[in-house]
């Protein structure tokens, strides 16, 4: 093989280096606005960043794979299901400034410096001067990355492989187990039970809600419906939206109410309508 | 007394034949009696007395059979010896046999023990016939007698030490007989502990005679006692001489002795007259080779038997209750024994004569006051007697003949024991024949005059208890004792009168006791000369005599004791402040001692306890805080356990 | 430069990412900074492929991707069913086993 020639130093490229001292402050401030974002979904963009500037990380050290895989999984799925669990649960409990346990900060903060000083000067002390010796020829075996990483999963790391494969089914199960929602200990009614229950009065009204369009001028949530005397319908007053104002038909379009006028199809007497209409009006 | 002429003195020891290889059935019989009343219990009510009374007798017989078979054999040979058994052996280093001695002096107070003894078993049978606890009384007594009888037969200081330790439980259990009575069980713990005061002595004494000797056989350390150097010497009589302080009750442990009338009348008539207080001199007239040695020695037991015999003699006048009197007629006149032994050997065998004659008529007179004493509903307050002549003839007549045998009466037997201890007192040369002989001159007259004055309140004078009335509101009925009692002091005023003489006729008991004691020195003349002394000594007892007469006899004795007394009668009503000086110096220290010893416990060992109990709740119940609930702070303490886990590694992989 | 700031830029993440978790109240952020954990040893791992100049570094790496993920699942799992009984997501509210 050529490995033996290619057992010289690998090293660091320039646009490596410049990929490096660019995106590692960005990967830093990351990681810091994570921790310090009071928004529980800033936290978790800032951490996207992070992730994000690691794949690149990968890449640039000769593991392609791993960096997309870095993206499409850890990234694309893995953080997508913490924001929706966010959403679900813990978008509105934002921590607040005030820290309950004494000293719980300056005592993380002093232990985290002391790790990282710890950290940083073992690694540094031990390896002053290494000279990689790289993955582009030799090390990936024939065949590129892919190749390689999957001869070593499936022959040296098999039994890994094996296992692990069971833990992302027992996963999978415990995780339908937990969040199964129990349903309410009750069976449920029938469609005839359902309409006794209507007729008996124990809900809101008989008839289900109109569809939209039958009393509504409009087609909007925000628009009440018209009733057929001209008076808003309280059902379609959103709870949520403030109701636009709305014109009574009339004056808008004078002749509108008698186009839509059932008798006018049939010519019928205008007197007759205009003393259900007045009715309608004193009582309405 | 250089080594030679002692060696040539020492007697020759042979072995035991004959009656003499039964002489251990001497103390076996009674030790046996002893168990046998004790285990069997309230079964033997009945007819335990008996078998006390029969053992005492038994023994007694059996030594007058050995001592007659004795008396058979040569002045040479009457010094015998056996072994029972090997008791305590240690490899080389020591060696104790159990094993008798028989020589006169030994065979002499087996005759006194068990003679006297079968006595006042006898009297006891009728004395403590009301008492329920009659059969444990003569338990404990057999148990006194074997225990006596172990002392005096022992022939090294072991086995000596066994029988004085006995003789001193038996006492402590006879003295605190009564035990309803809180003042019985004091006396009682009084008596044990001063004799205990004592028995250090004697241990020490033994331990430095073996440290020097190797062996305390008596053969042995009598042979070899020259080789010890004269600081050893010393030490070792003054040692044996505390022992015997304690147990014969001299200065300065003699204040148990009066406490101990509490116990019942016989008791004291046996153990605290005729033999319990009589071992320190037995104990010193047997270690003679050891006393014979050093001068110094002796003159410490001299001076100790001085002042013991005035301290007596002057607290004797004081009293109103009769068996103190006598009890302080005892320390005196023990005082009057150890003079004669710390005479060195000219009053070894003159302290064993006055011992003999002593037992005799002190027991007869403990026996009369217990017949009073039974007569007047055990009333002991003289103040309360008068007259009772007429009523108890026998007793009067007993105890008379033994209050003019103590008083030194011409030709009764204390006329010729005491009188010999003063001649020999007033030979000493220098100083010490004034001052011992004038003391013992003294105390002489001091005693006519307190034992007079005992008589005539008690048996002469006007009948104060017509108008009195016992405890529980009864009229005194006083009358005679029955046969039971009267016999015993009937053949002991024969004694008092008798033996002296007997004795003294040609020098017998001197000469019987020479293999033991060597010969009796005859020292010249030095303050009186010899043919004056008994005029001395009868004409000062008769002094006293007419000086209690005048003083007590003409004048009516009251029956409330007077309040306003003159200094000296002060001071020996309080027993010449002994007891106050024992309580300021050793019993309140001690009691502080002893309290501040507990509150050290209490503070102290307590604290140490208890602080740490309270240091391990105090210091948990401040660890538990650690356990906030937050899992914050448990993240927080395994990031610092991290940390410290990789700072160690690196360290080591570092440094 | 060479590869080794890699790995110090991986220590400092990692610090972060442990002081994250004592300061983080929200149950759901603490477990962001764990997984910024996971990632930081993930490069390291890569890093050390690199030197190395072997492919196992990467395996591993991916190995803990997928435990990652698995455990992701789960532990939100665990989350929203504590926030359905308990209607809190802080992890200060868990507190039962103090003294």
């Amino acid at each position: 093989m050529t490995s033996l020639a290619q057992a010289v130093v690998d090293s660091v490229s320039l646009g490596e280096g410049i990929t490096f001292w660019v995106l590692a402050p960005v990967a830093l401030a990351g990681a810091l606005g994570m921790v310090l974002a009071r928004n529980a979904v800033h936290s978790a963009l800032m951490l996207v960043t992070t992730m994000f500037c690691l794949a690149v990380f990968y890449i640039v050290q000769q593991a392609p794979f791993l960096g997309f895989v870095q993206i499409i999984v850890y990234t694309g799925a893995i953080m997508m299901l913490f924001l929706f669990v966010l959403m679900l649960v813990g978008r509105d409990s934002s921590d607040s400034v005030v820290e309950v346990l004494r000293g719980q900060r300056l005592a993380g903060l002093a232990l985290g410096l002391g790790l990282a000083v710890l950290l940083v000067g073992a690694v540094g002390s031990a390896l002053i001067s290494v000279e990689p010796i790289g993955l582009a020829a030799g090390g990936a075996g024939a065949g590129g990355n892919v190749t390689g990483l999957g001869a070593l999963i499936f022959t040296k790391y098999l039994l890994a492989f094996e296992l692990t494969s069971a833990l992302l089914i027992t996963a999978a199960m415990g995780a339908m187990v937990l969040a199964y929602a129990q349903s309410k200990g009750y069976a449920k009614r029938g469609q005839r039970a359902t309409v006794e229950a209507r007729l008996r009065g124990e809900h809101d009204r008989i008839s289900p809600l109109p569809g939209p369009g039958v009393f509504a001028t409009g087609n909007s949530v925000a628009v009440p419906a018209i009733l057929p005397d001209g008076s808003i319908a309280p059902e379609s007053i959103s709870a949520i939206i403030d109701a636009t104002p709305v014109q009574v038909v009339d004056e808008i379009a004078p002749g509108a109410r008698a186009l839509t006028d059932a008798r006018a199809l049939t010519g019928g007497r205008a007197d007759d309508d205009r003393g259900a209409r007045h009715d309608a009006e004193e009582t309405s | 007394m250089t080594a030679a002429l002692l060696a040539a003195e020492l007697p020759v020891v042979g072995d035991a034949t004959g009656l003499g290889s039964l002489a251990w059935l001497l103390f076996v019989l009674p030790a046996i009696g002893a168990l046998v009343l004790f285990v069997a219990g309230r079964r033997a009510n009945a007819w335990g007395h008996w078998l006390g009374v029969a053992t005492v007798v038994l023994s007694f017989l059996l030594g007058l059979a050995i001592l007659l078979e004795t008396v058979g054999l040569d002045a040479a040979q009457r010094t015998r010896e056996f072994t029972l058994f090997d008791w305590i052996t240690v490899g080389d280093a020591l060696n104790v046999e159990f094993g008798l001695r028989l020589d006169p002096l030994s065979l002499t107070f087996v005759l006194l023990i068990t003679g006297v003894g079968s006595l006042i078993h006898i009297y006891s049978v009728g004395y403590m016939s009301h008492d329920p606890g009659r059969r444990r009384f003569f338990a404990q007594l057999n148990l006194f007698v074997a225990a006596m009888l172990i002392l005096v037969l022992a022939d090294n200081f072991v086995m000596l030490y066994l029988g004085w330790e006995g003789v001193g439980l038996a006492s402590y259990l006879l003295i605190g007989f009564y035990q309803d009575r809180p003042a019985a069980a004091t006396a009682a713990k009084k008596a044990f502990l001063m004799n205990r005061v004592g028995d250090v002595g004697l241990a020490i004494a033994i331990f430095i005679l073996w440290t020097q000797l190797g062996t305390l056989q008596y053969t042995e350390v009598f042979e070899n006692i020259g080789q010890v150097d004269t600081a050893a010497l010393v030490a070792i009589t003054v040692l044996l001489l505390l022992g015997a302080c304690g147990k014969s009750g001299q200065f300065p442990l003699q204040s148990w002795l009066p406490d101990a009338m509490e116990g019942p009348t016989p008791v004291s008539a046996l153990i605290h007259a005729a033999t319990m207080v009589t071992a320190g001199v037995y104990l010193i007239a047997r270690s003679h080779p050891i006393f014979d040695l050093s001068e110094a020695g002796r003159l410490v037991v001299a001076l100790v038997g001085v002042v013991t015999l005035l301290i007596g003699a002057i607290i004797g006048c004081a009293y109103d209750d009769i068996k103190k009197v006598l009890a302080y007629s005892t320390v005196s006149q023990i005082g009057y024994m150890i003079l004669a032994v710390g005479l060195g050997p000219a009053g070894y065998a003159l302290g064993i004569f006055h011992l003999l004659t002593h037992g005799f008529f002190k027991a007869g007179l403990f026996l009369g006051a217990g017949s009073v004493m039974h007569a007047m509903h055990d009333d002991v307050d003289m103040r309360r007697y008068g007259g009772l002549a007429r009523h108890m003839p026998i007793t009067f007549v007993t105890f008379g003949l033994g209050y003019l045998a103590l008083i030194g009466f011409p030709f009764l037997s204390g006329y010729f024991s005491k009188d010999e201890i003063i001649a020999a007192a007033f030979d000493q040369p220098g100083w010490q024949g004034y001052v011992f002989g004038g003391a013992a001159l003294l105390a002489a007259g001091l005693t006519a005059f307190y034992m007079t004055r005992l008589m005539l309140m008690t048996f002469f004078g006007e009948k104060r208890w017509k108008e009195l009335r016992t405890a529980d509101g009864r009229e005194y009925h006083p009358h005679e004792s029955p046969a039971s009692m009267t016999v015993p002091m009937i053949v002991l005023a024969f004694g008092s009168v008798f033996a002296g003489f007997l004795l003294y006729q040609g020098d017998t008991l001197v000469e019987w006791l020479a293999p033991s004691l060597g010969e009796l020195e005859e020292l010249p003349a030095a303050a009186v000369p010899h043919a004056l002394t008994p005029f001395l000594v009868v004409g000062i007892s008769a002094l006293g005599v007419l000086t209690a007469y005048l003083t007590v006899g003409r004048r009516r004795t009251p029956v409330e004791r007077p309040e306003r007394v003159s200094l000296p009668v002060r001071a020996a009503r309080r027993d010449l402040y002994a007891n106050a000086v024992s309580e300021a110096l050793i019993a309140r220290p001690g009691t502080w001692l002893t309290r501040a010893l507990v509150y050290v416990d209490n503070r102290g060992v307590d604290g140490v306890v208890n602080g740490t109990a309270a240091l391990l709740g105090g210091s948990s119940g401040r660890l538990r805080r650690l356990q906030t609930g937050f899992v914050r702070s448990y993240a927080l303490s395994m990031l610092g356990g991290a940390v410290l886990v990789i700072a160690a590694l690196l360290a080591v992989r570092f440094a | 430069m060479t590869p080794t700031y890699y790995l110090l830029l991986s220590a400092l993440l990692f610090s972060i990412g442990a002081v994250g978790v004592l300061v983080r109240r929200n149950a759901i952020v603490v477990f962001m900074c764990i997984e910024l954990m996971l990632n930081a040893v993930n490069l390291t791992l890569v890093t050390f492929a690199r030197i190395n100049g072997s492919l196992d570094g990467q395996v591993i790496a991916f190995f803990v991707m997928v435990v990652a993920a698995a455990e992701v699942v789960v532990g939100l799992a665990i989350i929203m069913s504590i926030f359905r009984t308990r209607r809190t997501a802080s992890v200060d509210d868990a507190n039962l086993l103090k003294y």
